[in-house]
């Protein structure tokens, strides 16, 4: 017998987690926290797949987590440039100051 | 009580505790920290769930490598006099806060009233989460996403070399 928990405390863990990256991504300012955040929610989704993954005893779970990864290794190093694009044409990272495309 | 719910409760515990603390935290580096603490116990949570591979890549790509990435640029960056680190809050962001509360409220209350039924993990679980299994299946049914992560790689390598280079002719 693996374990007693019921798999319902993990998906209210994940929903818990994910809200706070979602709060995060609302109220900060700074683009890398804001970047963060979002690691914070792909993480919360990782959690659903693998606890969902290991109740059911279906394998494509953790392999979604393998894409999820890999694509938000892709998003790492592509949001980083950007930032760094950014603070070296504007010098900020915070995002209210980078209004050029707002009407 | 239960050893497996009272590794359950310090995990789930410390992982909401370092995410609060990431989203909250005023300086960067702090936050970076907060989230590579989140990592490992996201980490531990997947070995309480069987899933020991992906318990090891967790640490090895997350905490190292993308981390290593976030803190190296926030370094990077000069990011400025502390006065203008502070945080404005507005009604939208209050609004947005309170909407996204909501969010969670809602699924604990819907898991609450209509439980999954799923109490104990499957008897497969064991062997789904080991390196052997997840490899196999990687390579012979998941051959084809694999191959095109692969690419996409290759493309936001390229991507963030032309974006963080200095002059683009």
């Amino acid at each position: 017998m693996p374990t007693t928990i019921p798999l319902d405390w993990y998906l209210m863990l994940s929903a818990v987690l994910f809200v706070t990256g979602v709060i995060g991504v609302i109220t900060r300012r700074n683009a890398i926290i804001i970047f963060m955040s979002l690691e914070l929610m792909l993480n919360a989704v990782n959690l659903t797949m693998v606890s969902f993954s290991a109740y059911n005893g279906n394998i494509g779970g953790q392999m979604f987590v393998f894409f999820i990864m890999a694509v938000a290794a892709a998003e790492a190093a592509v949001g980083l440039a950007i930032v760094l694009a950014l603070f070296r044409n504007k010098q900020t990272v915070y995002v209210d100051e980078v209004n050029l495309m707002k009407w | 009580m239960d050893m497996h719910v009272l590794l359950f409760a310090l995990f789930a515990v410390g992982a909401v505790a370092s995410a609060v603390l990431t989203v909250t935290r005023r300086n960067p580096v702090a936050s970076a920290m907060s989230l590579v603490a989140h990592f490992f116990m996201l980490s531990g949570l997947y070995l309480t769930l069987e899933a020991q591979f992906v318990a090891a890549v967790q640490v090895l790509v997350y905490a190292g490598a993308i981390m290593v990435l976030v803190v190296f640029v926030v370094m990077l960056l000069n990011l400025g006099n502390e006065h203008r680190l502070q945080e404005r809050s507005s009604l939208r962001s209050v609004m947005g806060t309170l909407i996204a509360a909501l969010f969670a409220v809602q699924v604990i209350i819907t898991l609450l009233a209509h439980p999954t039924g799923m109490n104990a993990m499957s008897p497969q679980a064991l062997t789904i989460g080991t390196t052997e299994s997840i490899g196999q299946t990687l390579f012979t049914t998941y051959l084809f996403p694999f191959e095109a992560v692969s690419l996409l790689l290759l493309a936001a390598l390229i991507g963030s070399v032309i974006l963080a280079k200095r002059h683009v002719k």
